[in-house]
């Protein structure tokens, strides 16, 4: 299946957006470990914008980086894909309903469906679009991979994928460890055109992804977050060299990603 | 990409396990809502709650164990369910049948009780609570992946209360681009603490079991459920067709859907526009149909723009509660049935449809020769997701 990467944007610890990282991504530049931080969502009415949490506002500065270059941002169809989802809403309503009253806020409530991060996305961009949210564990950016790439090649238009994820509030970061907030957002075309960064050959293998030795320090991020598993992929568009990729997706298969710049 | 056959589907929910009651229960006009405490839920709350989750995964799957992989077991153990993917995974080879299934919530009721485990004092969550095969939304694809014993892809589609349908509509997708041959597809959510709390906090919970379309609704039943489909490239054998779906956005509001209802009228079309369908093919609409005020109308608005009052609509979620992100998938075995049976199963409870409502709203069952039927999926979030089915040509 075959096709072709657009748009593109990175946040993460001392990643902080594309077009600040691209040098260090390609090598050109020493990574250096800083603080991920993730703006307010200007595009969103301050109504919406006081109701995301840092989850959201890592999802939507992403995609909005990746889809600058798009004459019109609400034809996209999206996928958005997460491992954990907003951890800090769902953590807040196991405290709450644990206290005396048990009593949780409707808002919460609302934020903390797993698609919230593509709602607010559509509403601030205003797009009727169809969206699809999927989870993933720490496979969720092959996940969302698999069901864009998919999406885009039957389809025929493009589509924004959007995979992010924040740790996880105590207690439950004790179950599941996420070390850093991440977020990376790829257009996805199905067919060439001027805005074309690369092409992108993408095949399910139903085996455990072989091991990779380990890389440098930006390699090893891949480890923190399910979305910083984009690492590898991120890094090859900057060089703007081929790659071939063997991204894990479940503990027993994996994508294969064959990356050729345009 | 279209049309696919369903080939094999099975159905738990408040009903009972399996097709045969739930068809026995929507002939009779027997619902399955009781007025329950669900621990530590709101009090006296009507519910559509399934009986008998004392199923285990089998021991050597027990880290999976939780009320939704239970109920995910007992949908694979009955109407012969499981035997059905295993001869499709000789058929294509196990690496070609996929699993792509819906649900809101998955296991987070592990989670809820091991909050609720700790001791005063206690931070930390109970040392044996296993977060990633139960509380994770892929914990549900994977557990019966593996139970199924198969090495397609997995994915966990979580769309609110459209996950089940918009996890139904990605297996097509996934067979059209080659990814699989077939997939297990369809949706399973269980009650919990979050979900019923939740609701609670929006005001949304009905006082008695829910009447979608009357006039005097006042909110939603929640319930529980699984809906699996086997979905395969059609061949011979006159199973019902899956003939079209469409999914939009609303990009309006992240709770109440757009009055007009836009994004359901967008989600229609793209369903009709998918099965190459005028709406005048459709015999009739399975609502979302929820019971609360705003659903209800915005619906009743958005079938009047596309089907006037020519075709007959209701919700059977009188009979089931409405079952989050596993309504997709029950209700497309629902639509299955009512074509098999051509059966229309007006609203439950239901004596006059609300006066103001222009859609022709079913309050009793009809009989009537159905060829193809539209189910209807709408969330939170402003997700929408339709699907059509038909009769084998």
């Amino acid at each position: 299946m075959r096709c072709w990467i657009g748009g593109v944007s990175v946040l993460g610890p001392g990643l902080p957006g594309w077009a600040q990282s691209e040098a260090v991504l390609a090598g050109r530049e020493a990574w250096v470990m800083a603080e991920a931080i993730a703006p307010a969502p200007a595009i969103l009415a301050s109504t919406e914008r006081r109701r995301t949490g840092i989850t959201t506002r890592f999802a939507l500065a992403a995609a909005m980086e990746a889809t600058d270059g798009e004459a019109d941002r609400s034809v996209l169809e999206t996928v958005f894909s997460s491992g954990n989802g907003d951890g800090m809403v769902i953590g807040a309503m196991m405290e709450a309903m644990h206290e005396a009253d048990g009593v949780i806020s409707p808002t919460q409530f609302h934020n903390s469906v797993h698609n919230a991060a593509a709602g607010y996305w559509h509403i601030a961009v205003g797009s009727t679009a169809p969206s699809l949210s999927v989870g993933g564990h720490d496979g969720a950016f092959a996940a969302g991979l698999l069901a864009a790439a998919t999406t885009a090649v039957t389809g025929g238009g493009a589509v924004l994928l959007c995979a992010y994820d924040t740790p996880m509030p105590s207690p439950l970061s004790g179950v599941r460890r996420t070390d850093f907030p991440f977020a990376v957002a790829l257009v996805l075309r199905p067919e060439s055109g001027l805005s074309a960064r690369a092409t992108l050959d993408l095949r399910y293998v139903p085996e455990a992804a072989p091991v990779e030795p380990v890389g440098d320090d930006l390699d090893a991020l891949s480890a923190g977050n399910p979305a910083a598993r984009s690492i590898p992929l991120l890094r090859a568009l900057a060089t703007r060299r081929e790659a071939l990729i063997r991204l894990p997706m479940l503990d027993d298969a994996y994508l294969e990603l064959l990356i050729a710049p345009c | 990409m279209w049309p696919l056959a369903i080939t094999a589907s099975s159905a738990v929910s408040a009903l009972g396990t399996g097709v045969a009651p739930l068809r026995a229960a929507l002939h009779a006009r027997r619902g399955g809502l009781v007025r329950t405490d669900f621990p530590g839920g709101p009090a006296g709350t009507w519910l559509g709650q399934v009986a008998g989750l004392d199923i285990a995964p089998p021991p050597e799957l027990a880290g999976y164990d939780c009320r939704n992989n239970r109920l995910a077991e007992m949908a694979l153990r009955s109407d012969g369910f499981e035997a059905a993917v295993i001869q499709a995974r000789e058929r294509h080879g196990a690496d070609r049948v996929a699993v792509i299934l819906g649900t809101s919530t998955a296991g987070i009721g592990a989670t809820e009780r091991a909050y609720a485990q700790r001791e005063p004092g206690q931070t930390a969550l109970t040392a044996d609570f296993d977060y990633a095969h139960t509380h994770d939304l892929q914990a549900l694809p994977n557990y019966l992946r593996v139970r199924l014993g198969l090495r397609g892809p997995a994915l966990a589609v979580s769309t609110a209360c459209t996950s089940g349908a918009r996890a139904i509509m990605q297996a097509a997708v996934l067979i059209a681009a080659g990814v699989v041959d077939a997939a297990v597809a369809g949706g399973v959510d269980t009650l919990c603490r979050l979900t019923l709390n939740g609701f609670g906090s929006l005001g949304l919970l009905g006082l008695g079991p829910c009447r979608p379309c009357a006039s005097d609704r006042d909110g939603v039943s929640i319930g529980e459920a699984a809906g699996l489909l086997l979905l395969e490239r059609p061949g011979s054998d006159g199973a019902t067709l899956l003939l079209g779906a469409g999914a939009s956005s609303d990009g309006h509001h992240m709770s109440s859907p757009h009055p007009d209802g836009l994004g359901a009228v967008g989600a229609m079309r793209a369903a009709l526009a998918a099965a190459g369908l005028r709406p005048d093919a459709i015999d009739y609409v399975n609502l979302h149909g929820t019971g609360t005020r705003a659903n209800d109308a915005m619906e009743d608005r958005a079938v009047h723009h596309l089907f006037g009052d020519g075709v007959p609509c209701s919700s059977t979620k009188g009979w089931t509660g409405h079952t989050l992100g596993a309504s997709g998938a029950l209700e497309a075995i629902i639509a299955a049935i009512c074509l098999e049976d051509g059966l229309v199963p007006g609203c439950l409870g239901v004596d006059v449809a609300d006066p103001e409502f222009r859609s022709r709203v079913a309050t009793g069952n009809l009989a009537a020769p159905l060829q193809r039927v539209m189910s209807n999926s709408f969330g939170f979030g402003g997700s929408n997701c339709s699907l059509i089915l038909g009769r084998a040509a």
